[in-house]
């Protein structure tokens, strides 16, 4: 990250699936290099040997015993918010593949 | 402070007790207030006025049963737009959740109807709970009630300004960055942020996961213990929430816990950016601790720097993955004009999100894209520790740590809109606390000259609410601050 | 040119549990649309997941089963990718640290001969990790419906090395991989139900060089014949591109079954950036090595295992382990039957010929499912009839009637034999009686014998049989006719 960060801002918005318009592109594009450029602080650090920490507390096996099957939604509940639904089920516009 | 919508749930819950007014009067105060000032605060995106009064009117008819539940059964709670509530909308101020019905409570909601509150309104909030400023709200701007010119502060500026105004009599907040204790600091109430863990985030809209926390906003440090008391505890549906360790009757430990403590101050929070007026405030209130014999340790967290770049790495990178799943298929925001899958996902998000939630999802999609992964998120987690690490050293030779909570007091609407990176910095001072996962709690210590309010901030240790609580009591008890009412 | 094919294979799995991997929503093939659905399946504002420990379970035997390194800890990662049947839009894996690490299994190529043991060896396996199945998506002429129901069943992904070489090793490690998934008990594998998916990778190089061509991963391969036709046509297809000098570009690439080829889904340019990273909502797993060595200590033989133990100890022929072994229930039946009597040559035919005909004429009159434990025949039952036969109650003859009737009837081969008066008579008085009349009505047959031609005391015996339905002790009847006639 020697030189100035830039992000390719079409193909970020695409993985992020945002249709952004040019002048969003445009001043977005300006503003995050500033913001990664301000990040640059952070190579100042040696953080060799440091373990991330993906979180807050360092606590294993937290589950559910005993398999035991709960309550569940009637297809009514999805249909309620659903933009549309048919046969019990969920639309969307055809997933070309 | 004679207005039953100025009281505090202690004196309430006492008065309800002796039946001087009931719950369905208190919570008709509440809403006539509402009705009357929010006019021009624009606290709440919406609220079920006949919703609440009947709650009020279960709450009445138990307490004449003989079965009241407590101190909280009969008292109006305001609840952020990001906390979800069975059968209301959850719109976090975004169009992308217009008109979107939970099906559920969230669980602090679940424990706050146990202990007999009155769920009231939707606050408003910065969508998604992005921003320091509560101007990135889809529906409207809220104005903080000490100088409807200026912001209310954020994420939370909803929770905090509706307290501050009356229209409520505590609320609820949520912080990932100080999105709790900055709005209550710029609006002159308490505000306080747990322990990461000890309040379930099970029905909370997650911003990122791994900094979240569920908070009250309160008029008392005293009002603030009951709400928690009442919502901590390791929650089933929820992984990340942790048995509480230590003293949990924050409240009646209050009375016994009286000091003097150690305290420490940490000089990287004084340094440049700092407002003058905030600066001489909180250094008056660590002269008022030391006068009571407290010893005050000067204390450094050398990487307090970097909290600011760590913080919008994390959190950017878990709401890229965390608002994921509003696409406009299953209940979110559908875009009209759409031929296929693909432009589905990309015109109904294009649309359904602002400025400031598309600016961050995009950043946090970069961070973790390949390529970028190490150099950004990566590092930040490390970074991270060593924060955490700061902390941990200095809380070996102290009780507490005083800083201010805001760099400045409220701004003017719009001053920092266009500059994202200026506004990020308006929570240097309570960012690495949510890093951490430690408690911190905000208290008024102060005002400015133009009369807008000053917040001390008081961090604990891990699971140390109780010992974080009495302190910000005994500075709260000593000063008048928090009787302080704007006039609208 | 020659080539030589590396194939590797990542197979999906369902694991048996009655709830979903992250909710304890139920699940089962079949249901209606969307009834099998909750707040965390649909992805719903504000949910968590929590992991299903039964998950872990399972996937700890699969692993153990298939030879892996079971890990210390394993941890969930987020596979960020849009798509409507995801209703988060990430898929909740294990990326860095999956649960089980390494494994390999024995696979045998069938011969040419049917009738010999094929080849044996072993191929590698890299990892096994869990993670969540998406929903269901079905395609109409204009647009797309979607099923959540199977969103959130727990799948194992099981990951071989490229360690094949041919379309028939795959298929022989496929169904090598069923015997020992349905052995733990971890799947039923049913294809058809989407219960075993595979994906095949796919690369050809020049015989004997060391460097691994460009490879292609073929999806949607759900039968094991699908598997069998696409890897050999994707062969063809890369060595036509090779002889041409052409390059084979690395892409994904979908089996169309009617068209019986396949076609390119998306090359390596626009291949996906999952942006993995740890999820933050679920907490890593620390294995716990006295449960590890409880699950291995529980484990079933493996198949390959009994047949060569059936082969040393019991002497049956390959045609008959190769019958019995590869099918828990059957062998397992087979050895309980030689506890009532131990003809183990005897007994393996009854089950692996009689039993498994008798159990193919009921499936196909559609009475019963092609199922051992369905039938009312148990091991006793074969047990016993070996028995009768051997102590010469009745002949092989009898016994296939006797088999017939306690297959329909479920009793017990001697109570059949007592009810239908079958036992085999040794009386010699009265068989030497019919003799002597058979001796008597055919001197034709008679004299012949004595003219050296053996075979022709045969159709002496015939109306003796007949006269004693078959009950007459062959053996001693042989030597009767034979003692009278040269008496004679
Ligand atoms: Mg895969
Ligand atoms: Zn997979």
């Amino acid at each position: 990250m020697s030189t100035k960060p830039h992000i390719d801002i079409d193909y970020v918005a695409n993985l992020a699936r945002i249709e952004l318009s040019d002048d969003e592109k445009a001043k977005l594009g300006g503003q995050l290099d500033d913001i990664l450029g301000y990040f640059e602080k952070l190579n100042a650090v040696d953080v060799d040997g440091v373990e991330p920490m993906a979180h807050a507390q360092a606590v294993y096996n937290v589950w559910r015993e005993g398999d035991e099957a709960g309550e569940t939604y009637a297809p009514e509940v999805l249909k309620k918010m659903a933009p549309e639904f048919r046969d019990g089920q969920v639309v969307v516009p055809k997933v070309v593949e | 402070m004679s207005e039953l919508h100025f009281k505090t749930i202690t004196e309430l819950s006492a008065s309800l007790e002796a039946g001087e007014q009931t719950s369905v009067e208190l919570t008709q105060a509440i809403i006539d207030r509402t009705a009357s000032v929010d006019g021009k605060v624009k606290a709440f995106i919406s609220y079920d006025a006949e919703d609440a009064l009947a709650q009020a009117k279960t709450s009445d008819e138990r307490r004449a049963a003989g079965k009241a539940l407590g101190p909280l059964d009969g008292i109006p709670i305001g609840i952020k737009d990001v906390l979800t509530v069975k059968d209301q909308p959850v719109r976090c101020a975004s169009k992308m959740l217009e008109n979107y019905i939970s099906p559920f409570d969230a669980t602090c909601i679940a424990k706050l109807r146990e202990a007999g509150a009155i769920i009231w309104g939707r606050l408003n909030m910065d969508e998604f709970a992005m921003g320091s400023s509560t101007e990135n709200s889809a529906y409207q701007t809220t104005a903080n009630p000490w100088d409807l010119e200026t912001i209310p502060g954020g994420s939370s500026g909803g929770s905090a300004a509706a307290l501050a105004a009356g229209e409520a009599i505590a609320t609820l907040g949520t912080d990932t960055g100080g999105s709790i204790r900055q709005p209550a600091a710029l609006c002159g109430v308490v505000g306080m942020k747990p322990t990461y863990g000890l309040v379930s985030r099970y029905g909370l809209v997650a911003f990122a996961s791994s900094l979240d926390q569920v908070g009250p906003f309160a008029r008392t440090v005293e009002d603030a213990a009951i709400l928690m008391e009442a919502m901590l505890g390791k929650d089933d549906l929820d992984s990340t929430s942790i048995e509480p360790q230590g003293e949990t009757n924050y409240a009646a430990a209050l009375k016994e816990k009286k000091g003097p403590w150690k305290l420490g101050v940490p000089q990287e929070f004084f340094g440049e950016g700092i407002d003058p007026e905030v600066k001489a405030s909180i250094e008056k209130a660590i002269d008022w601790y030391k006068s009571q014999g407290c010893e005050i340790v000067d204390i450094s967290l050398p990487h307090s720097d970097l909290a600011v770049p760590v913080y919008y790495i994390v959190a950017t990178a878990e709401a890229s993955s965390n608002l994921a799943r509003f696409d406009g298929v299953r209940y979110s925001h559908r875009s009209k004009d759409v031929n296929d899958a693909l432009t589905l996902f990309t015109k109904s998000r294009g649309e359904g999100f602002g400025d400031e939630v598309k600016r961050r999802i995009i950043l946090g999609t970069y961070v973790l894209s390949s390529g970028y992964y190490d150099a950004y998120y990566l590092r930040a987690q490390k970074v991270r520790r060593l924060i955490l690490g700061d902390f941990e050293k200095a809380f070996d030779q102290v009780d507490a740590i005083l800083t201010p909570t805001s760099p400045t007091p409220a701004f003017k609407r719009g001053e920092r809109s266009d500059d994202p990176l200026a506004m990020y910095l308006s929570d240097i001072y309570t960012i690495s606390v949510n890093l951490a996962g430690l408690p911190a709690i905000s208290v008024p210590s102060g005002f400015t000259e133009s009369g807008l309010p000053i917040g001390l901030q008081v961090i604990g240790k891990a699971f140390g609410e109780a010992d974080m609580f009495a302190v910000a009591h005994a500075f709260e008890q000593a000063h008048d601050y928090h009787r302080q009412t704007p006039n609208l | 040119m020659d080539y030589d094919v590396v194939i590797g294979l990542e197979i999906h799995v369902q694991i048996k549990t009655r709830t979903k991997m992250f909710t304890a929503a139920p699940y089962s093939y079949g249901a209606e649309p969307n009834t099998l659905i909750d707040p965390v399946v649909l992805g719903l504002p504000g949910t968590l997941p929590v992991l299903n420990h039964e998950a872990i379970e399972k996937c700890t035997s699969l692993g153990l089963m298939l030879g892996c390194e079971i890990a210390e800890v394993c941890k969930w990662d987020r596979k960020n990718y849009f798509y409507p049947d995801s209703p988060k839009n990430y898929q909740l894996t294990q990326n860095e640290q999956p649960l089980c690490i390494g494994g390999e299994i024995e696979i045998e190529l069938a011969d040419a001969a049917r009738n010999a043991a094929g080849e044996h060896r072993w191929v590698k396996l890299n990892r096994i990790h869990l993670e969540e199945d998406p929903g269901k998506l079905t395609h109409e002429s204009f647009d797309t419906l979607i099923d959540f129901n199977r969103a959130g069943v727990p799948l194992a992904e099981i990951v071989t090395e490229p360690d094949m070489s041919s379309s028939a090793e795959a298929v022989a490690f496929l169904n090598a991989l069923r015997n020992l998934i349905i052995y733990a008990g971890i799947s039923d594998c049913d294809m058809e139900k989407g219960q075993l998916r595979c994906d095949a990778n796919v690369s050809l190089k020049p015989k004997g060089s060391e460097t691994l061509g460009t490879r292609t991963e073929m999806k949607n391969l759900n039968s094991i014949s699908n598997v069998k036709a696409a890897i050999e046509y994707e062969i063809e297809r890369q060595a036509d591109i090779l002889d041409e000098g052409g390059e084979v570009t690395q892409e994904t690439r979908r089996w169309d079954v009617d068209q019986g080829c396949s076609f390119s889904l998306r090359s390596k340019e626009e291949a996906h950036d999952y942006r993995y990273f740890p999820d933050p909502d679920l907490m890593p797993v620390q294995m716990d090595r006295t449960r590890v060595d409880e699950l291995k200590s529980t484990l079933p033989e493996r198949p390959f295992d009994k047949q060569r133990r059936f082969e040393a100890d019991f002497g049956l022929p390959y045609t008959v382990t190769t019958v019995l072994c590869p099918n828990r229930e059957l062998s397992e039946f087979f050895e309980a039957a030689l506890e009532t009597h131990n003809a183990p040559k005897l007994i393996a035919n009854y089950v692996a010929n009689d039993l498994l005909r008798e159990l193919a004429d009921a499936a196909a009159h559609g009475e019963q499912d092609l199922d051992v434990s369905e039938s009312k025949l148990t091991p006793a039952h074969i047990g016993t009839l070996a028995k009768i036969i051997e102590d010469g109650t009745i002949s092989k003859q009898i016994a296939k009637e006797v088999f017939t009737d306690m297959f329909a009837t479920g009793e017990m081969p001697d109570a059949i034999v007592e009810k239908k008066g079958l036992k085999q008579s040794n009386d010699s008085e009265e068989i030497e009686a019919l003799c002597r009349d058979a001796i008597a009505g055919n001197p034709k047959a008679v004299g012949q014998y004595k003219d050296g031609n053996e075979k022709a005391i045969n159709a002496l015996k015939g109306p003796v049989m007949k006269a004693t339905k078959g009950k007459a002790n062959p053996a001693m009847l042989d030597q009767l006719l034979k003692k009278l006639i040269d008496e004679g």
